[in-house]
């Protein structure tokens, strides 16, 4: 059995004029995974997405996509679909003319059952005779991704794919992009919603000023990272405090900045993960029911600011 | 590391076929309202002018045809023809030339078009073509809504052409339907303009309405005396020269070079939007492809076309002054006047007699005979004489000519009144104010050979 990467960058770079968006990035993404793209604005997020889309050639480095070297401009191999900046979408016409439209300039005319089937998909059939001039964010979102899906993409670029979507819209969009990736089909996810990147990628790569501060698993960003702030709801919050301060790898927070840390019934420490398993250990054996456990930040998001945090202030010491 | 299932590379990305590209923008272009309203508009408002103006009993006599609106349907498509030059073409060619890439930067479309299209060449093909479709369609909307409005309201009686001399229906037909013809060459011309100006200026509105600021420029600078060479070198010059194929000979001269200018405006317009459009800069957003440079790189080489074309037209056509001379008005007036002497005796019922026995010759005279006898003005002042078999003594007649630097002219009958009077004329259609009260001519700007 081969090992192919559906994406393979080596060294890329991009300029425009004297700003480096992109400085020699190194990555690898495996054919049916979700891969989560994230970093500050600015960071160059959307310039490695047009890379991929062969919006744009890097001035350094080689690109490889589903196996296929990419040297020009707009020449992604067949199977790359996507968007960024916002699905492309043509006010005037309905949104199943947009997508028969698009259809015809592929040369697929009859392909009508496709397209119900992929309005369906992202929840769209009701309003597929509606011009696209009437929809809200969300709903142009699901349809330019209802567009990416026509073309069967063995590669999918999505920029912000949750802007905009209600909470039924984001569960059916992770739906599909699961089954896409269950089939065998890369995501290459933009995001900055790290519970929207948390929830459906295995790996994640974190661009800040052109640069990749990490790029692997979720759980190895997790481990890697430092203190981590969680919040305890249980049935005794003294007992459980008083619990806490004995631990010396734990902190009690009490800042004010802190809304969690605010609420009387809830008990807000930091620690490493070791440290926070020996705290709910001990309030366990302390017959003190443990209601509720959880992060205050994501780690992804926690990661994200203490990495893009570093990258910034280095950039700020040159 | 990374490891998946082993699957065969894609096949190379291959561009859209420029057919299918082309259908796309049409669906595109024909599912916006305003088009939609164009096309409508298009279809039934000439009809309903024609029909209009021609019911009423002042007719637009001071526009060349307009006073034979209630005699012939053929008179209504060419007065329309000669308001679409100034207004309706360059607007259509604005909404339509001029917004067709601007359209995919208002709605922030161009990333999606390239990876659908995967071709700069093939979507810029597609949008000029599809452009160019609309707008002729625009075009042919226009002339057969106002031919069959004129047809089916007024008739198709023969039209007296700009010499006087009477034109078959037949005749008429074909040169009505090579007039409008002729005039797509202009249009053409301001539509690679307006792609220019789409492709310079982006999201800015001054690149939509580029054609209608060009031919409001170019059709003021017609009005000036500007010399001839640089008037046939505007392509402006395309909406007015179709008039040339109403006299007799055709005054084809100016009409080929115009069109032919016309044609070289569209052909480097169109190849200098080419060439901004594929070196625009698509992954960096805040750039709609407008700005300063582009603005130069598309106006610079248009004013070289501009001088070059002056100069060719210089050498070969050997324009000379104003292109309007006594002698030329001279000439004009008598060969009018005397054709339309047959129109009015004919529809008087007095004998008829022939242009060659008549001998009618023009005495022309500008001011007081004190200035140059040479270009445009309101003072000049013409004396017709003529003879009449078996009539010993010479007749005259006297006309003031408005004469326009386009060579256009009105002439307006100044005595005597039972020959060049107001009266009105019992003819087949109806009565009709006297052929020889009022009549237009037009003068070939370039040398006679």
């Amino acid at each position: 059995m081969a090992t192919t990467a559906a994406l393979r960058g080596r060294g890329l770079t991009k300029r425009f004029g004297e700003i480096v968006a992109l400085d020699h990035i190194y990555l690898d993404v495996a054919q049916g995974q979700i891969h989560g793209l994230v970093g500050p604005n600015g960071a160059g997020k959307t310039t490695l997405l047009g890379l991929l889309l062969g919006l744009a050639v890097a001035d350094e480095g080689e690109l490889e996509i589903l196996g296929t070297p990419v040297g020009r401009t707009l020449d992604a191999p067949d199977g790359v679909a996507g968007f960024v900046d916002g699905p492309g979408l043509y006010p005037a016409l309905t949104a199943r003319r947009n997508l028969a439209a698009l259809a015809a300039l592929r040369g697929r005319d009859n392909h009508g059952a496709d397209i119900d089937d992929v309005l369906d998909q992202v929840g769209l059939s009701d309003v597929a005779d509606d011009r696209v001039r009437g929809f809200s964010l969300g709903m142009r979102q699901r349809l330019g991704l209802a567009a990416a899906l026509l073309t069967e993409p063995r590669l999918l670029v999505l920029d912000e794919p949750a802007n905009g979507l209600d909470p039924a819209g984001t569960k059916r969009v992770h739906g599909v992009l699961t089954r896409l990736a269950a089939n065998g089909t890369t995501v290459m996810l933009s995001s900055h919603r790290m519970d929207d990147v948390e929830s459906l990628c295995a790996e994640v790569t974190i661009l800040s000023a052109g640069s990749i501060v990490f790029s692997g698993p979720l759980g190895k960003l997790t481990a890697k990272n430092q203190e981590l702030d969680y919040r305890l709801r249980t049935s005794d919050p003294v007992a459980a405090r008083a619990l806490a301060l004995e631990l010396p790898g734990v902190r009690v927070i009490d800042d004010a900045d802190t809304p969690a840390s605010q609420d009387s019934e809830v008990l807000v420490v930091r620690a490493l993960v070791p440290d926070l398993d020996e705290l709910v250990a001990r309030v366990v054996r302390a017959d003190i029911a443990l209601r509720e456990l959880a992060p205050v930040v994501s780690p992804l998001e926690a990661a994200f600011l203490s990495l893009t945090d570093q990258t910034e202030q280095k950039e700020a010491g040159r | 590391m990374t490891s998946a299932v082993a699957e065969a590379p894609p096949s190379p990305a291959r561009p859209v076929p420029v057919a299918r590209s082309y259908r796309f923008e049409l669906v595109k272009l024909l599912s916006q309202w305003r088009v939609r309203v164009l096309l409508i508009a298009c279809l039934i408002g000439p009809a309903g002018f024609v029909v209009a103006v021609g019911q009423q009993s002042s007719l637009p006599s001071d526009t060349t045809f307009g006073r034979w609106m209630s005699s012939t349907g053929w008179a209504g498509p060419l007065v329309l023809l000669g308001f679409s030059g100034t207004y309706a073409l360059p607007l259509l060619t604005s909404l339509i030339a001029g917004d067709v890439f601007a359209v995919e930067d208002r709605l922030g479309t161009w990333r999606h078009l390239l990876v659908a299209v995967r071709s700069y060449q093939r979507i810029f093909a597609a949008k000029t073509l599809a452009s160019l479709t609309v707008i002729v369609l625009l075009v042919v909307g226009l002339a057969a809504s106002a031919i069959v409005g004129g047809l089916a309201s007024v008739g198709a009686q023969p039209l007296v052409g700009l010499d006087g001399h009477l034109l078959s229906s037949g005749d008429t037909a074909g040169k009505v339907l090579l007039a409008w013809l002729c005039v797509l060459a202009p249009t053409l011309a301001l539509g690679a303009i307006g792609l220019l100006g789409s492709v310079a200026l982006g999201r800015s509105p001054m690149g939509l309405i580029l054609p209608v600021l060009v031919a409001l420029a170019m059709g003021l600078a017609q009005l000036l005396p500007l010399p001839i060479a640089l008037r046939l070198a505007l392509p402006s010059y395309g909406f007015i020269a179709w008039i040339g194929l109403f006299t007799d000979p055709v005054q084809a001269g100016p009409l080929l070079i115009s069109i032919a200018v016309c044609l070289v405006w569209a052909v480097v317009a169109t190849v200098l939007a080419y060439r901004l459009f594929i070196k625009r800069d698509f992954t960096n957003l805040s750039n709609d492809g407008g700005g300063r440079r582009a603005l130069v790189v598309g106006v610079v080489p248009l004013v070289v076309v501009l001088l070059l074309t002056v100069g060719v037209i210089t050498w070969s056509a050997r324009p000379t002054g104003s292109g309007i001379d006594k002698d030329k008005l001279q000439r004009s007036v008598a060969t009018a006047f005397a054709h339309l002497y047959r129109l009015q005796a004919s529809q008087m019922h007095h004998p008829d007699v022939t242009e060659s026995a008549m001998g009618a010759a023009a005495a022309c005279t500008k001011g007081t005979g004190q200035v140059v006898q040479d270009g445009a003005g309101t003072d000049w002042r013409c004396a017709v004489v003529w003879h009449l078999p078996g009539v010993t003594a010479g007749q005259s007649a006297v006309y003031e000519l408005d004469v326009t630097s386009d060579g256009r002219y009105q002439a307006d009958g100044d005595g005597p009144l039972q020959i060049n009077g107001y009266f009105m004329v019992h003819t087949g259609t109806g009565d009709q104010p006297n052929p020889l009260w009022q009549f237009d001519g037009n003068v070939d700007l370039l040398p006679s050979n």
